[in-house]
């Protein structure tokens, strides 16, 4: 495994710009995760990586070995596509061992290698099977095993889940952190799914329009985040606009005043208000200087959404579903109710446009 | 059963069923009656076709055997048919990843005229290279109307739009991911190409191959000023013989030719599923 530097990565094309002088370094062993929306540059940035794409300026190292102008098929990188792109002609088997049989191996030394990793991604009774005749989670585990067998010095997943069911996304998630920890691999993840990003990724990448906004670990990004834009692709949040009217102090647009207090590295721009909704608690009655109407009550399972009309702004409040004989149970929307935050848990950030 | 099945099951088939069900048959009838025809009186014991036909017989099968010319023309159209098809797809094959992948100026133009011999009619084009050929002839001294060679080549042209266009949808359907995957386990460009791309358009190719040799194998108009003496397709020696006499010994000729067809495309269907393909 190798480590990965990004210096000053750009891609052009034509006159629009969909990676801007990109700085990144990825430690051997880690998982760094580029999140964004569709278009900011993220699988751009990837496949420059992987070779597919030519860049504009900027360097790719591997080590202190500058690849930028090696051509794909000379990089040892293990990818695993969005849609798999397993080799509909080939079974499972011949899928993972088409990168051995491109390193020289003998077909007795493949075969053995084929086995064990098949076996790692417990598929060693598909091995003969088609990939039309696998389902999709165990199509991805082919294109997992044919990514690690080569020993890669670069592990790249390109929405590696995004073709999997809600339930199988969960299990293959940690199955493919276990996995990327216990093999030590170096891993560049591309994902528009934060949820993807958050439980996987030693680190997050968040771009934007080719750009990085913010990078860090995902506590990071989630409890501090650098501006509104980061707050809100992170996580869930209440974003209020407005200003700091003093030290513990918020006013929002509307003339609401909410408590806050000054964290460290806030910054001089910051004009609006972020909290994230499972940080507000939320009692019946209109008891305290926050209250409001209800406006929806959302039953999820083991926590409860509320949404909260205070004067002009609405608040979203994510709770751990109260039991049935709590007074909080009865809450039904028009009912009043009053809302609570520890003054460190919002953070000013600047807005941004999005 | 669960009751919703059995409900839809008893329930009174909507009119716009019936209707759709209805013009699907009528729809096959129209398709495969002439054939079912041909086939039929060629079994009918009489010269003038009649219904019913007072007896059946294979006589004209054997009236047709005894006949040099339709042997001769079978292995002449087979030989021709398989020889424009495996001239024709390698070139088609070319063209079309040409077409899809190569980037120069007048693609656009270049696909349209490879399919634009399907819009000329084949006695047209048979005229053009009849006279074609000739000037040719004279410019290079040699024979090339009347030869097998001459007439090879101009069912080639009828291979290349059909391989043109079944190779370009087949290679516009192709996951280029594949290819990328295959780069990045090692290969270079030309292994990328032999072991990744050209196994994943064979659905095509080999249907290209099929419908050119159909295309070929059945040609009457383009070859009508082209063929020689003793060098005459199966279609021209049956417009031959229709000159001089009608009786089923032709519909015996045409059922084989039917025959040759159908098992063509069952055995090339166990190999690609040519619904998918084409």
């Amino acid at each position: 495994m190798a480590s990965l530097s990004i210096e000053n990565l750009t891609k052009r094309f034509g006159t629009s710009v969909a990676v801007d002088g990109l700085d990144l370094a990825v430690q051997e062993g880690e998982l760094v995760a580029l999140l964004g929306p569709s278009g900011c540059g993220k699988t751009t940035t990837l496949r420059m990586v992987a070779g597919f794409l030519p860049p504009t300026s900027g360097r790719v190292l591997f080590d202190t070995e500058d690849v930028t102008r090696l051509p794909a098929h000379k990089r040892s990188t293990g990818m695993v596509f969005q849609s798999y792109a397993l080799f509909p002609h080939m079974t499972a088997a011949q899928n993972v061992g088409f990168g051995l049989e491109m390193r020289g191996l003998g077909a007795a030394e493949r075969q053995a290698q084929i086995e064990k990793v098949l076996k790692l991604v417990r598929l060693s009774h598909l091995a003969a099977r088609f990939p039309r005749e696998l389902s999709g989670g165990q199509q991805q585990r082919v294109a997992l095993a044919r990514a690690l067998v080569i020993k890669p010095k670069l592990f790249l997943l390109d929405e590696p889940l995004s073709n999997l069911d809600a339930k199988l996304r969960a299990e293959v998630r940690i199955e493919i952190r276990a996995l990327q920890q216990r093999l030590g691999l170096t891993t560049l993840m591309v994902t528009h799914d934060r949820e993807e990003a958050l439980t996987m990724a030693d680190r997050l990448v968040v771009m934007e329009s080719g750009r990085v906004r913010q990078i860090g670990s995902p506590r990071d990004l989630y409890d501090a985040p650098q501006d509104a834009f980061v707050a809100d692709f992170v996580g869930r949040c209440n974003i209020l606009a407005g200003r700091r009217e003093s030290e513990t102090q918020f006013r929002t647009e509307s003339g609401l005043v909410l408590s806050v207090d000054i964290a460290p590295n806030e910054s001089k721009n910051a004009n609006a208000f972020a909290l994230r909704p499972e940080r507000i608690s939320i009692q019946p009655g209109a008891k305290g200087d926050l209250h409001g109407a209800v406006q929806a009550v959302t039953y999820l399972g083991s926590q409860t959404e509320y949404h909260v009309r205070i004067g002009e702004e609405i608040f979203v409040v994510i709770q751990q579903t109260p039991d049935a004989n709590e007074p909080l149970a009865s809450v039904r929307p028009e009912d009043q109710v009053s809302l609570h935050w520890d003054r460190k848990s919002p953070r000013l950030v600047p807005q941004t446009s999005v | 059963m669960p009751a919703s099945l059995l409900a839809n099951l008893t329930e009174r088939p909507s009119f716009n069923r019936v209707l759709m069900r209805t013009l699907v048959v009528v729809a096959y009838v129209i398709i495969f009656a002439p054939v079912a025809m041909i086939v039929a009186t060629s079994f009918f014991a009489q010269e003038i076709v009649s219904f019913p036909p007072p007896a059946l017989t294979w006589d004209w099968y054997l009236n047709a055997w005894d006949k040099p010319e339709f042997l001769r023309g079978l292995v002449t159209s087979l030989q021709v048919a398989l020889l424009a098809a495996a001239i024709g797809v390698p070139i088609g094959t070319a063209a079309a990843l040409a077409i899809v992948r190569g980037q120069f100026p007048g693609k656009q133009v270049i696909g349209a005229l490879l399919l634009a011999p399907l819009a000329v009619p084949g006695v047209v084009a048979g005229s053009g290279l009849y006279m074609f050929y000739v000037l040719a002839e004279n410019a290079l001294d040699r024979d090339i109307k009347a030869t097998t060679q001459g007439l090879v080549a101009a069912h080639v042209l009828l291979t290349i739009p059909w391989t043109v266009r079944l190779v370009v949808a087949s290679l516009q359907g192709l996951d280029r991911a594949a290819e990328e995957a295959a780069a990045n386990l090692g290969a270079g460009p030309f292994t990328v190409f032999r072991r990744i791309t050209l196994p994943m358009m064979r659905p095509g190719i080999v249907a290209a191959a099929m419908f050119s040799f159909i295309q070929s194998f059945e040609n009457l108009d383009l070859s009508l000023l082209l063929v020689g003496p003793g060098r005459i397709t199966l279609p021209v020696a049956m417009l031959n013989y229709l000159e001089f006499r009608i009786d089923p010994t032709l519909a015996a000729v045409a059922t084989v030719q039917i025959l040759i067809v159908g098992v063509l495309m069952v055995v090339t269907d166990r190999f690609v599923k040519l619904s998918r393909v084409v």
